[in-house]
Order: structure tokens, then sequence, then C-alpha cells
């Protein structure tokens, strides 16, 4: 960031705050996304109550949610297409609703369907975008950087759905942007393009830009993100690393059964087990149908003999065993109370 | 760190898109250039216009440029605005550094643009093939004004559609208004031969304001101000309520 563009003085009195924020020294420190306690309502219904989050440069926060969490609704108050009810939000110091084209120049956006026309090729919009910048990448470079130099002049309609990804995510970063708000960067990709895109990302992240993505793809997450901040009705219910989060997650044995186990056959498995695990837990709730979970620190090759020879006294066939716990997707649904997810696919 | 272009380039590349995309579209080809030309010329051979105390070019010619102002502005920019809408063309072009009076200014350049070749083919067309000869009384300068005018109008309607209805809707009602337009409009019939009740309707249309306005700046006679006062007041309508209700979503 260049000092010399912006005024070094601190205004004082609120009606100085949102600018000064935007300044040399004060802001070096400010991340480069910072929303507090977001509050958004859709006539009476509330969609975003108490919203917090940061995001650094050199930083990738990968923004996570069940549909309907409020994903989209903070990312485009983020991006400036709406205004919070409540809260504040800053992106390089600056409120997004009233920033304007200087500050739209220095963030990169990608849609979800990517905005693009059907009639216009990957060059047209390319140049096009390009031309709205001062010193922004040059379209050919790109094209070629995302691999779209086949397609440069198909029209947009001809396009794979994961080819209309790469030129929206080539349109995010045409103008050098110092923060890239990515929605659903790898929807549609296949896994090379998917890879490749991830590199892509990174090596932005690493050139000290600020990523915020939202996706739905645990292995963008696991594979991507610096910190992950899972959104549950309009709450940020977890916020860290993955190992963070995972750590955070007990392991567990998962077994599903031809039919339900019973409170009295439950009572008799536990009892069974804490002959040789004294912690065994036995839940039947939260796991739809007939599965249940064992839980045991640590989960091992004895618990699942004993959970087995106890099943096979009783005549109980097993339609699943698995081992669960730190993994981020088992973390996930744990979070956003959506475990049947899982269990009923 | 990146800062925005300024304005005038960024509008002017995106007018640049703008036509190119327009060319791409065979039905706006077909709207704004064929169908004004082949109005002018069917009707102005098949001898079917009423007598109007000249040439029927002398008619025709005002309306044929009415309908090429029509078939530009609500048309043309008010279809392919509406299907930008729905693409998320707007929004995404709204995340830019393009500002949003950059936005309608590179609209209406280009369709400026296209007008100045409508003109220009459609007085190529009358004059070569229809023998028509400017009358003493023409005025270049009121024919310009007509245009600019007749663009705010019809372009404010365009927009008015393209920006508070579905894209379907859009599509459908710009064809069904530029079809009575062209019927009730002045462009073809003069409005005195309609049966009365539809000529109360046709005299408060822009599209007979706009033709009669043509008309007067070709001929150097007439009323004038009576045209543009509805003309101006169907413009200041749509404009308005384009800037209270277009939805860029």
């Amino acid at each position: 960031m260049s000092d010399a563009a912006i005024p070094a003085s601190e205004a004082a009195g609120p009606a100085g705050e949102t600018a000064v924020r935007a300044s040399g020294a004060a802001a070096a420190n400010e991340p480069a996304i910072r929303l507090d306690g977001l509050v958004k309502r859709y006539g009476a219904r509330p969609v975003l109550e108490g919203v917090s989050l940061a995001v650094s440069r050199g930083e990738i926060v990968a923004l996570l949610g069940p549909n309907g969490a409020g994903k989209t609704t903070t990312v485009e108050i983020v991006e400036g297409y709406r205004r919070a009810d409540g809260g504040t939000v800053r992106v390089l110091g600056t409120d997004p609703a009233t920033g304007g084209p200087a500050l739209r120049a220095r963030v990169g956006l990608m849609l979800q369907g990517g905005g693009l026309d059907p009639r216009s090729t990957p060059s047209d919009v390319l140049r096009l975008y390009a031309a709205f910048h001062v010193g922004g990448r040059d379209p050919k470079a790109l094209l070629s950087l995302v691999g779209l130099e086949r397609v440069a002049r198909t029209r947009v309609r001809r396009l794979s759905g994961g080819e209309r990804q790469r030129l929206a995510l080539a349109l995010a970063i045409v103008g050098e942007p110092e923060v890239l708000i990515l929605d659903e960067p790898t929807a549609g990709m296949d896994p090379e393009a998917k890879r490749d895109t991830r590199d892509l990302i990174q090596s932005l992240r690493d050139e000290g830009r600020a990523v915020l993505l939202t996706t739905h793809d645990l292995a963008d997450v696991e594979r991507l993100a610096d910190r992950v901040a899972i959104l549950h009705h309009g709450r940020i219910v977890a916020d860290g690393s993955v190992a963070e989060l995972t750590g955070a997650g007990e392991p567990h044995l998962r077994i599903r059964l031809a039919r339900p186990l019973d409170r009295e056959g439950a009572t008799a498995l536990r009892n069974e087990l804490r002959r040789t695990h004294p912690d065994a837990t036995i839940d039947l709730n939260g796991v739809s149908g007939s599965a249940f979970a064992v839980g045991a620190i640590p989960p091992d090759a004895w618990l699942i003999a004993a959970v087995a020879s106890w099943l096979a006294t009783k005549d109980l066939p097993i339609v699943e065993l698995r081992t669960i716990g730190g993994t981020l997707e088992e973390r996930y649904l744990e979070l956003t109370g959506d475990r049947d997810v899982e269990a009923g696919a | 760190m990146s800062r925005p272009a300024p304005a005038l380039r960024s509008a002017a590349a995106l007018a640049a898109m703008e036509l190119r995309l327009t060319s791409r579209r065979g039905e706006n080809v077909l709207v704004t250039l064929v169908i004004p030309i082949a109005v002018l010329l069917f009707f102005a051979t098949a001898g079917i216009v009423p007598a109007t105390g000249g040439p029927a070019v002398d008619f025709l010619l005002p309306g044929a440029l009415a309908l090429a102002i029509i078939a530009s502005g609500l048309v043309n920019l008010g279809i392919a605005t509406a299907y930008e809408r729905a693409y998320g063309v707007l929004k995404r072009l709204g995340g830019s550094p393009l500002s949003r009076s950059g936005l309608v200014a590179a609209k209406i350049a280009s369709i400026l643009a296209l007008e100045v070749v409508q003109v220009v083919l459609v007085v190529a067309v009358a004059t070569l093939v229809l023998g028509w000869r400017p009358p003493a009384g023409a005025s270049a300068a009121l024919v310009v004004a007509a245009l600019l005018l007749g663009t705010f109008t019809f372009a404010g309607l365009g927009l008015l559609m393209a920006g508070t209805l579905r894209a379907e809707a859009t599509l459908a009602l710009a064809n069904g208004l530029f079809l009575a337009f062209l019927m009730l409009g002045g462009i073809v019939l003069p409005i005195d031969h309609l049966p009365d009740a539809l000529q109360a309707v046709a005299r408060i249309l822009p599209a007979n304001a706009l033709a009669e306005t043509f008309r007067v700046a070709l001929s150097g006679t007439g009323d004038v101000v009576g045209p543009v006062v509805v003309l101006v007041d169907w413009g200041l309508a749509a404009v308005g309520l384009s800037v209270r209700y277009f939805r860029w979503e």
C-alpha cells in the first residue's frame, strides 16, 4: 500500500473514523476484512445475528455453513452489495457500501454464476475488466495462467462449467486486488482444475493478498484454508485452523445395525464395554435411524472387538462400522447439527 | 496498489463491448437495422399509405427514424439489459471499479453510436432508393434534438422494464410495444386515419410524438411543442421510475 496516496493525518471524531482507518501506519496491523457483530434481517426473519470475523493479509479464510446459514448474505455485505442492519464491516479500513470505485479497484470478486454474458468471450471480458483498472494484469497472460487460452475466443455459452469458473476467477484477479472474495471458487470443476485453482489461490495468498472464500467442498477447506469459520443460523459457531477445529472433536465409533438398538440394549452394551474401557459412552441420540455412536478414548481395536463380539452374541447384524473423529466433515456436521446428512446418505 | 481507470476510459471500454455484443445478437441487428429499412421500403413502394399531400416517403422517413430510435432504446437496450440483469452481468459490473454513472453513460453512448448507423442507413435508403430530397425547411439541428430526446424517452422506458420485470417479460413486452407503436404510433399510418378511440390513445403515445417531432424537423412545418411535451413527460416519468425502482439483480 502506498502511503503517498493517503492522507496521514488522523482526523478525530466519529466521522473521521472511516477515512482514517484506511490509512498508512494505522492500517498496517488492521485485518484486511473485519466484521464486528453484523446483524441482518430480511423483513422479520433474522439472517445474521452478530457475525464477527477477520481476514488478514496473506491469509485464506474459508466461510463454511449449510445452505441458508447466511454465507451469501455475509459475503454480499463484505462486497458492498448489501448493508447490514447492525454492526460494522470494514474492508481495507473502509465501509464497502460507501467505498466507491477506489475501494472496488482493490477488491476482486468472484460471484456465484460468474456474472458473464453468454455471448461474450473470455478475451472480451478480461480486456473489458482490465480496462477498468490502472496497472492490472495483462489479459493474455491471465488467460494462460487460468488455462483458458484455447477457448479465449469461444463464447461463454459454449464453455464448460469449470471453464466459466476459471474465467470468473480470472476476472477477480485481473485488477491485482489486495483482497479477494471468492464465492464457491471450485464449484463445478473437475479434480485437475480444482487442484490448479487451489494452487493459484494459494499463490495469491503467498503474495500477501487476503482471501475470503465460501465453499461446500470440505477438501477445499482442508487443503486451502488457513482458517475456517463455520456459520450456522446466522452465528459463527467455530473459528480456527482446521487442526484446531478437528482437535476439538472426540474420536468415536459409529455403528449402524440392521435394526435400532433400544435403551436397554445400550445399557447392557455399555456395562459390557466398561470392563475394558471404563470411560466408554453410548450415544443413541443425535444419530439417525439405526446408527449409534460409541465414545471411548482411544477407540482402539479392543473396543471394536468388544462391541462386535457383544453384537454377535445378541445376533444384531452390523450394517456399518467405522471410526470417526479428527475429520473436518465430522466436526462440521456436529457443529451444524446436521448429522443426518451423512448417516442418511 | 490497483487504482480505478479514468471514468471515461472505463465507460468507453464498456460502450465498445456493448456494441460488439449487439452485433453478435442477430435479433438485435434485425430489429434495429433491418426492420426500420424494410418498413420504409415496403410502405413507400406498396402505395397503401393514405395521401398526405406529398410523396409517401416524406411521411414515412420520419416514421422510420422514430421506429429506429424505438428499436434501439426500447427493444435493443431494454431486452439486452434485462438479460444482463438476469445473468448477473449488472451485478458483476456493480462490483467493478466502474461507477454507476459510468455504466449508464456507456449504455447511452453505445445506443447513440448505433443510432448514428441507423440514421445514416435509413436516410441513405430514402435518398438513393426512394428519391427523397430534404425540403427547404428541414433542420439538421432539430433532427439531432429529436434523436436525443427520443433516445432519452425510449431508453428510459427500456431500462424501466429491464430493471423491474423478469427478462422474459421484458422481452415479450418490448416486442409487443414495438408492434403497437408501429401500428398506432403514426409511423406508417397517419393517426387521423385511426378510429376515434384509438386516435385519442395514439396522440399521447411517445411513438407518435417522436414521429411528429421528426416530421416537423424534416419538413420545417407544423407544431413541435405539443409532441415534445409528450416525449419529455414520458421520458421524465420513465427515468424517474427507473431511478426509484430499478433493481440490479
